[in-house]
């Protein structure tokens, strides 16, 4: 088939699907929307559907992102608003398919908005003001198209950019990236044009091109939700990459860690080779590409490009000194691309609306769009997609709905382990590569974590230094003994054993860490305890010299406490729930916890009934009456 | 023994006879016995030509393999950022208290293994955990010690 073929029979298909006689339901079941239950609504629509007998069709697509919506459904119905739905569970099915799918009733009480766009521009729903600040590039198919059908992608333009590209000479195409101002998505924001060349111009056969699917951020889900939601356009990326490049074989480094990318990729790389995208002779031209899936065995140091290299060789995922750069040896040693998911996929789209267009987007030096995952404490869960430069409080606040149950904002963390937690004062920051290095933070792997006055700033530095101080892959010295010495120098402050010198002893181990590791995951694993000791100086002294978890988190710093003015006498729960018998009951019937058996589970916390409220904590736990002590 | 070589053949097909493969073949024989038994990673290891130092020195450096069999229901706790946040050490916790095993570890009667792991992705409903594949969310202490009953008692959690 040609591509004009290929393009008329998808197109043929995606009208009478999309835009036919029949309703057409979407429900979104990437891994987030699964985990909320979204597979048990697709079955109870297909129950449904039989049993009353209605016309309509049922497709399982991606995510659109947002997560705090799951599961999301999406109802097409032909001559009428396209509604989508929020948390939807089986037993609304039935309200849904009687309401809207056989009558004319859109059931608005479950509704989330209308759906806009999807004929080729980026989907959205207009309703939610959010969508506003979020001209979606990489994300304007995703939760629309379905994942495992290629003609959807080509259907809604997809592969034409590839059939462009095959007709210009590669250094026209490298131009154009160069001139749009593309920087690697990955996090490091080098210029890709520039390492397209470098990569071009490299002696040495063959040729290898790589895309890094490691998103290894415990916190961070962008790629999967990609890969997942629309995985051609990655693809697409990398083909033109190979034809760019005169490159052949292309690998795919991803994360064990996500079964459902890599099905859905395995299902792409299949479908583009029946068509004739991949594989010999792409598109009846000499260029021949193919493409491999590995995946990676779980280590955070393997999305380090070198290190990635070495886990597809089979080996031990070690990083190794630069020069040679990866550009002129790379994987077994020859010259090699490697790009990020998102970098890949903006190819595709510079090749069809041009590098002008593209670079009108974003700041001066950081062109695009950047997708970030929201969490922590923030209201609407999920991922955004937002043009470079906009602030931070944009991001936090207009999209991302602000702090949950009206608590107080402190800070972000952003870029994960490599990145840095930034407080409320640096809120007007834009998002790009530039402004979050001067804040000491990262765009790194774009995982955002906003958190509230119940976060403590000292835990949190901990935690990713935990993180780091695990991973690391223990080539160099700095690194391996260096983010242990630090972590047990935070575990005493956490721990109430701090000195005020330990403050002082962090930042030179930091600053020396940094100094001298070699890969990205050393150089900035010290990122988050720098930046809390910048931004929160004080949490650290409160938890050194008062012995005092302001936020009330570090267990050895805090206490249970039962208010006996407030505690029901008649109530036990506390009691009964209490799983190491702290809790008993003297002679008044006022509940009280013996310190020496209390491991602060926070049972009792959680089970004592919110009209009484009286179990509390207290920091420093001093501050618990002697006679309970 | 017969029985795990003839299981092991099955894997080592030709066309993986190569040392690139080394990981990728790693995977699919965990997949197959749930850990890697020692006499299967020297079968690798011969098969690949390769020294049993190798095979051993890539198997200790990634998170993913284990030497030991997991338990019938593996209990993996996410301690991602958003789930470390919302608590999630607490419901890890939980388990190691209500059935006495560490983080790694199976209980006696090989019911419950314990795992952590980095993200699952789920952050929106942190904190979580899987159970045999299944994803439970927004967990408590309380809510775990729940689950657990219902687990041991043969039942479903019906609220996941």
């Amino acid at each position: 088939m040609t591509f004009k073929e290929i393009q008329k029979l998808a197109r043929a298909e995606w009208d009478s699907l999309y835009y036919g006689e029949i309703p057409l339901i979407l429900v979104g079941t990437a891994t987030c929307g699964r985990a909320a239950g979204a597979l048990a609504v697709v079955e109870a629509f297909e129950k449904e559907i039989v049993r009353r007998k209605a016309a309509a069709r049922v497709i399982q697509v991606g995510c659109m992102g947002l997560c705090y919506t799951e599961p999301l459904v999406t109802i097409i119905k032909p001559k009428s608003f396209r509604v989508c739905y929020k948390n939807i569970t089986p037993d609304l099915v039935p309200r849904l398919v009687e309401g809207y799918i056989l009558g004319d009733d859109p059931c608005l009480e479950l509704a989330l908005g209308t759906l806009a766009g999807g004929n080729g521009e980026a989907i959205s729903i207009p309703e939610l003001s959010r969508f506003e600040k979020e001209p979606r590039l990489i994300m304007r198919r995703c939760g629309y198209i379905n994942p495992e059908d290629i003609k959807h992608y080509v259907a809604s333009g997809g592969y034409s950019s590839l059939v462009r590209a095959l007709q210009m000479p590669a250094r026209e195409i490298i131009s154009q990236l160069k001139r749009s101002g593309l920087r690697g998505m990955g996090g490091a924001g080098f210029p890709t044009g520039e390492k397209w060349e470098l990569c071009q111009k490299a002696k040495g056969k063959p040729k290898y091109v790589i895309c890094n699917a490691d998103e290894g951020d415990p916190g961070a889900f962008m790629d999967r939700v990609v890969l997942e939601s629309d995985p051609h356009q990655v693809l697409e990326g990398m083909i033109i990459a190979g034809y760019a490049l005169g490159s052949s074989q292309g690998y795919i480094y991803i994360r064990a860690e996500y079964p459902l990318a890599i099905k859905r990729l395995k299902i792409a790389l299949d479908q583009a080779q029946e068509y004739g995208f991949l594989g010999k002779n792409i598109l009846g031209t000499v260029f021949s590409f193919y493409i491999e899936l590995e995946s990676g065995a779980g280590a955070f140091v393997s999305g380090e490009a070198t290190a990635l290299m070495r886990a597809i060789e089979g080996k031990r995922s070690i990083p190794r000194a630069r020069p040679p750069h990866s550009v002129e040896a790379g994987l077994w040693g020859k010259p090699t691309l490697l790009n990020n998911v998102k970098t890949f996929v903006f190819v595709p789209l510079i090749i069809a609306r041009g590098a002008d267009w593209f670079s009108t987007i974003g700041t001066e030096r950081s062109k695009g769009t950047a997708i970030f995952a929201l969490a922590g404490k923030i209201t609407n869960t999920g991922l955004v997609e937002v043009p470079m430069g906009t602030t931070l409080r944009e991001l936090i606040f207009d999209i991302g709905g602000g702090i949950r149950q009206g608590k107080l904002f402190k800070g972000i963390q952003i870029g994960g382990p490599s990145g840095g937690c930034l407080p409320a004062s640096l809120l007007e920051t834009p998002v790009d590569f530039d402004s979050l290095s001067k804040a000491g933070a990262m765009m790194g792997s774009g995982g955002l974590i906003v958190m509230d006055e119940d976060n403590c700033m000292v835990d949190t530095a901990r935690f990713f230094l935990d993180f780091t101080q695990k991973e690391s892959c223990g080539k160099c010295t700095t690194c391996r003994i260096g983010t242990k010495q630090m972590l047990d120098v935070l575990e005493d402050i956490v721990a109430g054993r701090g000195k005020i010198e330990d403050m002082d002893l962090l930042v030179e181990l930091g600053e020396d860490i940094r100094d001298g590791s070699l890969c990205g995951l050393g150089r900035t694993a010290s990122n988050p305890v720098l930046t809390t000791i910048r931004y929160f100086h004080d949490e650290y002294e409160a938890h050194i010299l008062e012995k005092r978890c302001p936020a009330l988190v570090c267990k050895e710093l805090i206490a249970y406490y039962i208010i006996p003015e407030k505690c029901e006498k008649g109530c036990e729960h506390c009691v009964l729930n209490c799983p190491v018998k702290a809790i008993s009951s003297d002679e008044r019937r006022l509940k009280i916890i013996d310190q020496t058996k209390c491991t602060k589970c926070g049972t009792c916390l959680e089970v004592c009934p919110a009209e009484y409220n009286a179990v509390v904590k207290l920091s420093p736990p001093t501050l618990v009456p002697m006679k309970e002590g | 023994m017969a029985e795990l070589k003839e299981r092991l053949q099955r894997l080592l097909t030709e066309e993986k006879r190569d040392k690139r493969h080394l990981i990728s073949l790693l995977q699919e024989i965990q997949q197959e016995f749930s850990y890697l038994p020692r006499e299967v990673m020297l079968e690798i290891a011969w098969f690949l030509g390769v020294s049993p130092s190798t095979v051993y020195s890539v198997t200790t450096f990634f998170n993913q393999f284990r030497f030991t069999p997991v338990g019938k229901h593996p209990i993996r706790i996410c301690l991602g950022t958003a789930c470390h946040l919302a608590g999630g050490k607490l419901v890890l916790e939980t388990v190691e208290r209500e059935l006495d095993i560490k983080v790694g570890g199976v209980t006696a009667d090989g019911q419950f293994g314990l795992e952590r792991v980095a993200c699952i992705g789920c952050c929106a409903l942190a904190p979580v955990m899987t159970i045999n594949g299944d994803v439970y969310s927004r967990l408590t202490p309380l809510k775990m010690e729940e689950v657990l009953t219902l687990l041991k008692s043969g039942g479903e959690s019906e609220r996941k």
